[in-house]
Order: C-alpha cells, then sequence, then structure tokens
C-alpha cells in the first residue's frame, strides 16, 4: 500500500452536544482498534491571556472565571493568590474559609456532573438523572451564596466578595447530609454492579509511568496511583487546617478515575462540613493599595487538576503578563498513552474519562477507505451502549 | 528530600545557571541562558524527579523569556527556570518535549504566539491559530496593539 493512501480515520468533533467546548479528536483505525490520535483544540480560542493584560489587577478575576464555566472559582482564586503573592497580602482568616468552602462546592457539583455524563455515555440514564439531581441542591447553595450558579466571581484580591452567611450554614449543613447518603448509595451502587466492572475496567488504561511522563494532574493523576493534590501538597486557603485524605486508585483504568471522583465528593463534604465549624468571625476581605512589580506563580487543585497562573506586574495597575494553564492542558494529550489499542466503543468513554473540559461531536463520523460514512455520532453512542447491554446480557 | 536537600541539590548545577533567587522559601527562580535550558530541565525532571507544569514564554521587550515551571510537590516547592533568548530576531531555544511528552503542546502554543523556535521538536505544528492565521504575526508580542 501506498504511504498516500490514507488510513481510515475516525472523526471525533469539533463539537459535540453533550458537553461544553470544541475539540477535535481524529482517531486513526484499523477495523476495530484505535491505532493513533492526534487532538487538535482552540475552536473557542478567546485570548483571554492578552485580554487580561489590558484589564486592571481587580478586573482580571472576572475575566478568569469565565475561562470555564465549572472550575469559575478555581481559575480566578489561583489569579488571586499569585497576586497576593507579589503584593504581600494576607486575607483575612475568615475569607480563607470562605473561599476553601466555594471551592469544595464547585468540586463536589463538577464530579457530579462527570459521574453523570460518564452514566450516560455507556447507557445508565438513571445515573446520568441521579447524579443531575443530586447535584442541584448544591448549584443552589452556590447561588445562595455567590449570586450565580455559575461564574460565581466571589473571590478578589485581598479576600472575598460575599460572605458564607451563618445564618446559611445550617441549611448548607442538611444539604450535604443528604447529598452524602445519596453519593453513597450511588456509590455502592457503582461499585457493586458487575456490568460496570466488566464495562470500565481494564479501560484505556494510562500507567504510572506514562501519567508523570504527560505530567497529568487531578483524578486523572490521581487513578493511576500518582498522590499529587496541590491542596496538601502546597495548601493554599484554609486546607492546611482541616483534616481530609487524598484519594488515589493504582490501576489507571476508567474505573479508577470513576471511583477517585465518587470518594472525592465524601472528602470534600467533609472538609465543608469542618470549614462551616470551624469559620472564624472577622471581615472577609482587607484593603490592597497599589500592586507593586514582581512575578509570582499561584495554583490551585481544580476539580480536573492543578489550575496554574505565573502574573508579572511591572508596578503598573495592569499585569504585563499574565499566563494560565487548566488541567485538561496537560490532561488531554495524555489520550496519546491511553486511547491507542482500545476498542471504538471504549474510546469514548476514555476520552471522557479524564473530564476534559471537552467538547463536541454532533460531527463525529467515521470513515471508510471510500470517505463512506460509516459510522456518525449516533452510531457510535450505540456502539457503546450496545457493548455494554451485550456484557449484561451474557452476565444474567 | 526537603527543602535544604533540594537547594544543595540544585547548586549541583550551579555552573550552568546565571542567578538562584528564593524570594520565599518555596518559590525558586533559576536564571539561565537558552542554551543550557535543556540539561536544566532534564535535571530537574529526571535527577530532582519535580513534576512538569507548564512553560510560559514572555517578549520581555528587549529579549524573549521562557520559563519552564516544575512543581516539587514534597516540599510544595515550584520551580521556575528562566531562560532569556537574547536574540530577537531568531528566537530559538532546544525543545525539551523528547523527554517530557507533556511539553510539545505549550511549546507549540509559543511558537503560535510569540514565534520561538523550539528546536529539535517534533510535530511543530500550529495548535492554537488557526490555518488562516497569517504568518510571521506573532499575537503575544508587545508591538501588536491590544
Amino acid at each position: 500500500m501506498k504511504e498516500s493512501i490514507k488510513k481510515p480515520v475516525l472523526a471525533v468533533g469539533p463539537f459535540h452536544p453533550l458537553q461544553e467546548e470544541m475539540e477535535f479528536f481524529q482517531l486513526t483505525v484499523d477495523g476495530e482498534i484505535v491505532t493513533d490520535i492526534d487532538v487538535r483544540i482552540s475552536y473557542n480560542h478567546r485570548g483571554i491571556e492578552k485580554i487580561s493584560e489590558t484589564l486592571q489587577f481587580d478586573q482580571v478575576p472576572y475575566l478568569v472565571s469565565r475561562i470555564c464555566g465549572i472550575c469559575s472559582a478555581s481559575h480566578p482564586l489561583a489569579y488571586v493568590q499569585a497576586v497576593e503573592e507579589i503584593a504581600g497580602i494576607t486575607p483575612p482568616e475568615r475569607a480563607l474559609y470562605v473561599r476553601t468552602i466555594i471551592n469544595e462546592l464547585e468540586r463536589i457539583h463538577s464530579h457530579m456532573l462527570w459521574v453523570g455524563l460518564a452514566g450516560h455515555f455507556i447507557g445508565y440514564d438513571t445515573v446520568f438523572m441521579w447524579a443531575w439531581k443530586y447535584r442541584e441542591p448544591v448549584l443552589d447553595l452556590l447561588e445562595e451564596i455567590t449570586g450565580n450558579r455559575n461564574n460565581y466571581g466571589n473571590v478578589k484580591i485581598g479576600g472575598c466578595r460575599e460572605d458564607v452567611p451563618n445564618e446559611i450554614i445550617g441549611k448548607m449543613l442538611k444539604e450535604l447530609d443528604a447529598l452524602e447518603k445519596k453519593t453513597d448509595m450511588l456509590t455502592k451502587a457503582v461499585l457493586d454492579d458487575p456490568v460496570l466492572h466488566a464495562r470500565l475496567k481494564g479501560v484505556g488504561i494510562l500507567s504510572y509511568e506514562d501519567a508523570v511522563k504527560y505530567a497529568v494532574t487531578g483524578p486523572t493523576a490521581r487513578g493511576s496511583g500518582v498522590a499529587i493534590d496541590v491542596r496538601r501538597d502546597d495548601p493554599y486557603a484554609a486546607y492546611a487546617d482541616l483534616d481530609w485524605n487524598v484519594i488515589t486508585q493504582p490501576e489507571g483504568d476508567v474505573f479508577a478515575k470513576a471511583v477517585v471522583r465518587l470518594l472525592e465528593v465524601f472528602e470534600s463534604i467533609k472538609i465543608i462540613r469542618q470549614a462551616a465549624k470551624k469559620l472564624p468571625d472577622g471581615p472577609i476581605a482587607v484593603e490592597v493599595k497599589e500592586i507593586p512589580a514582581g512575578e509570582a506563580v499561584g495554583h490551585t487543585e481544580a476539580p480536573r487538576g492543578e489550575t496554574f497562573h505565573y502574573v508579572r506586574s511591572d508596578g503598573g495597575n495592569r499585569p504585563v503578563r499574565h499566563k494560565v494553564r487548566a488541567p485538561s492542558f496537560v490532561n488531554v494529550p495524555s489520550f496519546k498513552a491511553s486511547c491507542i489499542g482500545e476498542e471504538i466503543p471504549d474510546v469514548t468513554i476514555t476520552l471522557a474519562a479524564v473530564d476534559p473540559c471537552y467538547s463536541c461531536t454532533e460531527r463525529l463520523a467515521v470513515i471508510d477507505e471510500n470517505n463512506k460514512i460509516v459510522h456518525d455520532y449516533e452510531t457510535l453512542l450505540k456502539l457503546s451502549r450496545e457493548k455494554t447491554a451485550k456484557m449484561k446480557k451474557e452476565m444474567l | 528530600m526537603n527543602q535544604e536537600e533540594l537547594k544543595n541539590k540544585i547548586s549541583e548545577i550551579k555552573d550552568k545557571l546565571e542567578s538562584i533567587e528564593q524570594p520565599l522559601e518555596n518559590r525558586m527562580y533559576l536564571t539561565c541562558k537558552a542554551e543550557n535550558n535543556y540539561d536544566i530541565s532534564k535535571f530537574l525532571f529526571e535527577d530532582v524527579k519535580a513534576r512538569f507544569v507548564t512553560v510560559t514564554g514572555i517578549d520581555a521587550e528587549h529579549c524573549f523569556e521562557v520559563l519552564y515551571h516544575f512543581s516539587y510537590d514534597q516540599t510544595s516547592c515550584v520551580i521556575t527556570v528562566k531562560a532569556i533568548i537574547s536574540d530577537r530576531e531568531n528566537p530559538s531555544i532546544e525543545s525539551i518535549t523528547s523527554i517530557l511528552p507533556a511539553a510539545e503542546w505549550i511549546e507549540r502554543e509559543i511558537h503560535d504566539v510569540l514565534g520561538i523556535d523550539f528546536k529539535n521538536h517534533p510535530n511543530m505544528r500550529r495548535l492554537i491559530l488557526s490555518d488562516d492565521w497569517p504568518e510571521g504575526v506573532y499575537p503575544l508580542r508587545k508591538e501588536i496593539k491590544k
């Protein structure tokens, strides 16, 4: 066969009807097996880093909270911590606790969102309905505290914009008790389900060595046994005062990542309970005057992994450089290690397993050598679901 | 390694560095010439076992700075290698993708937005600029108006 004859390529993207943002995966396939993967991104490039150089220091948090609708607490916090490091600002104690509570509520709703979508991908729509229903009260709490279900814009240089009012704490703890019970039921259902074991175990394995080489972060790393978590490794907000665990699983497959996320929901609930109990009285912000010249890095543990910001100031009122690295930027390229050798029905869930701020697949088509479309998005989702159904049947 | 041992370990490559700054106990900035960056990054990843985070490219008007950020999680230390490229006409630096596949995307991104050439990069295609963006226009350079 001549080099010029192209191998069949399965195009996933650039638009996906289920998850936000756009990415384009081109999977080279040999029959049902994926032999290579190429990722194209930046269909949604908004030039945030350049815009940031035109804004004043105190305006930037509102810009970076719009990088991602789900991680809209982690990005501004990473930025604000970098600026506070340049200016030597220490926010008041209460602000640190409020930041902790908001960030953990964000983690809970993000992980529940993923669990629901993962269920949907493999044809477990009940999981989807449950998980998203349990997520709602968390969003309502965030709305009650900050005014918004997403894009809270609650962190500012020197502290927080809105306080967690003492009156809301009782309600918050009650909601978390209810959520804990439901998540416990959901987790047990997932861990006990033989079909899910068969469907997700051994699928899309990212080995420990590859996880280190691709420098992945968050549940993607922890699901491969790499015990890193910025909250523990470089404590910020109030995490150093609280008692919680870093969840890891050694297997590196999709199942391990699901388990990590589910168990992390319990840790988040634990963190919020302690933070609510210890919440000190006092102001939630200090006055900030000028930001001196200097440079600093700030990083936080977003639901998907480490969010990293670098800020440089020349002593003016705007940053001269502001670099943002979201966790998906390192997690997504690890597909090169986890998808190759997998079957097409398993790739849908492997691509979803890193919880990429993912996007995109109305225009998903498998094309054979004659350029004829053999699968589109619908039939691929069907393939994935049929495989689950077949396994289920065989087990009964 | 504790923080003291980490500092001693890093001083092993002192002769490749121009300066070591430590504004906070757990933040280190190692400044070097562009040609030494490959060896330093390799040392940090393979010998120190630091975790690669990302790279920041900066147009510092008189030169380009390429900042390789690593995190040494045992001591909460973020180590930044600041490689200075003084040739503004043909800025280039050795790619570290061969030792660290995690750097592939960010080096492509910096090539897109600042026009810095990463030598021996395996796949120097555009990452974030669209295919019809004009050649030789680099949006993060300071001469591009905001």
